[in-house]
């Protein structure tokens, strides 16, 4: 699938493409298929997110529903957070998080 | 230390405001991105991996207690509680909003601070020994010549759009502790024969992709044609340095393209075209500056005895201490490379916390290495040891300077957009394995450095041991360089041969350190032994 993320323009945080709106959380993101350049150019007129860019990612089927996972590594790592600072990444209670970018 | 004369004070303020008219005008919506992102690059605010990430500057890297406050009380109203100490003396902040800045930006003006060209194509801020003012064997203060190359470069109409960055660093000892020939420019500041002081100038010295040691190109130039002398490098870079390409516009390649030979020739020219000019400050200016920098009311006669008996405490004397030109003080480094931690990485507390040490048992003064730890110039022995103890109380008691466990590491894939691999677990790992006290007391001084990527942010290529993050395949792996040194003996270290996975590059630096071992001789650091028998014995260990 094709996934849409940038950053929020008052945080800087990473945001990803919902399909109609922003989330910080990855695994809400939607395949935007070919519209990825259409969706970005309009989102960017809007001026709530900024740097955004289409990347590869893929949908696996989880316990408690799915998990996307963008194809690159320092796309994961931008979804989850730093890798040496647990407590400061979107799943902090999670011990295995870390694993999920490697 | 410098304090801001009026003209300082108000250039910083001017653009405290008109930075935050910019952002006003970013949120508003009437900037787009591609306009502001140079204005906020001006100010130090660059966008990475997870946030916008703020550099803020400290030149020559000494700070008072006052500033050192501040940039905790930051870390904590504006970041997540740590703040990030640099390879280039700076600090950085990893979770800055931008709709923030601007008041940070003001707390940082109330104590004479900025972030003012710590990015862009220009003088970036210039980096000193952190033993200045402080080490016994400095032939004079370098940090005067630095604060006026300071006031030089800022807001330097003809420098701000250079073909690429540039970095001055200014040393006034033989022992050079700030990596000058790796520099841009270096400066060290000499006696000459007659006994007056003077520069001797090194340019073309670089890492990134193409490391290169500077050359000297004048051996004395006296004070009074310093900042013309400096004029006369950039303005030949600034015509003839590559803007074609980004990868060789830095004035190393000018330098090594040109010789070292035709582009003294040319400096020289523009020098004496110069000269005349009546650019250079008058001699008064420094003499007003110098002022600042004299000595803090040492106390006369204080003693030298140190009792020893904690023995860690002994330990950390032996490794983290260094001697001071005052007789009865010291010079302490406070090493932010705990086993298993974020080299660089402090926490707004403990940031807090030297500050108000500083204070109180070193005249009120800090400075940032680019080994990425802090110094206290100088302790009067009689407090070493209340000293000692409350650092070490909140973790920042660490004997572990220039061992194996104080590794440089850059940002890395962690938190780095241009990274290729992650830099900082690699670190924790070989700092888990060799932080031992009598790891580290069995293999001595060793300085190991890690870079995410070839820009070399985190000095590999100066490293006894360095370690290159590349991206293999989308998987990321790491070369192995032996060999390299930033000191008096400049050298680049070389590449041992294929890369390793995480875990091998651990079990590479552990192998190399066994050939170490096994075939050093009396009184041989790593380093030592690597020149005396060369790469092929550490090759052979590591790739069987
Ligand atoms: C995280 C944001 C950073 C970015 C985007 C960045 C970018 C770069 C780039 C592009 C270069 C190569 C320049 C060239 O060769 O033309 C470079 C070099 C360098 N940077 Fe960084 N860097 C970052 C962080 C740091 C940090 C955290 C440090 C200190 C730990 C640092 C210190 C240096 C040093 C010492 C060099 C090599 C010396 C030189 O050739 O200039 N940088 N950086
Ligand atoms: S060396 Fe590369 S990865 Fe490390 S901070 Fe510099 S640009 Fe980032």
């Amino acid at each position: 699938m094709k996934i849409l993320t940038g950053n929020d323009l008052k945080t800087g945080a990473v945001t990803w493409w919902t399909g109609v709106g922003w989330s910080l959380d990855v695994n809400d993101a939607a395949d935007v298929g070919e519209d990825g350049a259409k969706i970005i150019a309009r989102e960017e007129g809007v001026q709530n997110v900024f740097a955004a860019y289409v990347i590869d990612g893929e949908k696996t089927a989880a316990k408690d529903g799915w998990t996307v996972r963008p194809a690159h590594i320092k796309d994961r790592i931008r979804a989850l957070g730093p890798t040496v600072r647990p407590d400061l990444t979107l799943k902090p209670s999670d011990p295995e998080a870390v694993n999920w970018v490697i | 230390m410098y304090k801001y004369d009026s003209y300082d004070q108000q250039m910083v303020d001017t653009r405290v405001a008109e930075f935050r008219d910019q952002v006003r005008r970013r949120l508003s919506g009437e900037l787009t991105e591609e306009q502001f992102r140079p204005l906020r690059l001006q100010n130090g605010l660059y966008l990475q991996l997870h946030a916008y990430m703020l550099r803020v500057a400290v030149p020559y890297g000494t700070l008072n207690s006052a500033q050192m406050t501040v940039l905790g009380d930051i870390a904590d109203k504006y970041d997540r509680g740590y703040g990030h100490f640099t390879t280039r003396q700076n600090i950085q902040y990893n979770w800055i909003k931008l709709e923030d800045t601007p008041d940070i930006l003001a707390d940082l003006a109330k104590v004479e601070m900025h972030a003012i060209q710590t990015s862009g194509n220009c003088i970036r801020n210039i980096s000193s020994d952190q033993y200045a003012g402080a080490a016994a064997d400095e032939v004079v203060d370098p940090r005067p010549y630095a604060e006026l190359l300071r006031q030089w470069s800022s807001f330097h109409p003809e420098f701000l759009t250079l073909p690429r960055k540039f970095k001055i660093a200014v040393i006034a000892s033989e022992t050079d502790r700030a990596a000058m020939r790796l520099h841009d420019i270096g400066i060290k500041m000499v006696r000459n024969p007659a006994g007056e002081i003077g520069a001797q100038f090194y340019a073309g010295g670089g890492m990134g992709r193409t490391p290169m040691i500077g050359p000297m190109i004048r051996e004395f130039v006296p004070l009074d044609q310093l900042i013309t002398y400096s004029e006369a490098c950039l303005r030949v870079y600034n015509r003839y340095g590559r803007r074609d390409n980004k990868y060789k516009a830095r004035i190393k390649i000018l330098v090594h393209e040109l010789g070292k030979d035709e582009y003294t020739r040319q400096v020289e020219e523009e020098f004496a075209h110069l000269l005349g000019q009546g650019i250079e400050p008058p001699l008064a200016e420094l003499e007003r500056i110098k002022q600042y920098f004299v000595d803090p009311a040492f106390e006369a006669g204080a003693s030298d005895e140190l009792d020893l008996s904690d023995p860690d405490f002994r330990l950390w004397v032996e490794r983290n201490t260094h001697a001071h030109k005052q007789a009865g003080y010291v010079i302490a480094n406070v090493s932010l490379k705990p086993v298993g931690g974020i080299p660089g990485d402090a926490s707004a507390d403990q940031i807090r916390l030297m500050a108000q040490l500083a204070k109180d048992y070193s005249f009120d003064e800090l400075r940032v290495t680019h080994a990425q730890n802090i110094v206290f110039p100088h302790v009067k022995k009689a407090d070493l040891y209340t000293l000692w103890k409350a650092l070490d109380e909140a973790g920042l008691g660490i004997a572990n300077l220039d061992t194996l466990g104080d590794i440089i590491a850059c940002p890395g894939l962690d938190y780095c957009s241009l990274a290729n691999a992650r830099s900082i677990p690699v670190a924790q790992k070989i700092s888990e394995r060799f932080g031992s006290a009598e790891k580290q007391a069995e293999i001595g001084e060793l300085k190991l450095k890690i870079s995410g990527c070839i820009n070399a942010c985190g000095h590999h290529h100066a490293g006894h041991i360095g370690i290159l993050g590349v991206d293999k395949k989308g998987v990321e792996n790491y070369q192995l360089l032996l060999g390299g040194c930033e000191g008096a003996d400049t050298s680049l270290g070389k590449i041992t041969g294929p890369g390793f996975d995480e875990n091998g590059i651990v079990d590479a630096v552990e192998k190399a350190t066994e050939v170490y071992l096994s075939n050093k001789q009396d009184g041989e650091r790593f380093l030592d032994t690597y020149r005396r028998i060369g790469m092929d014995p550490f090759k052979e260990a590591i790739y069987g």
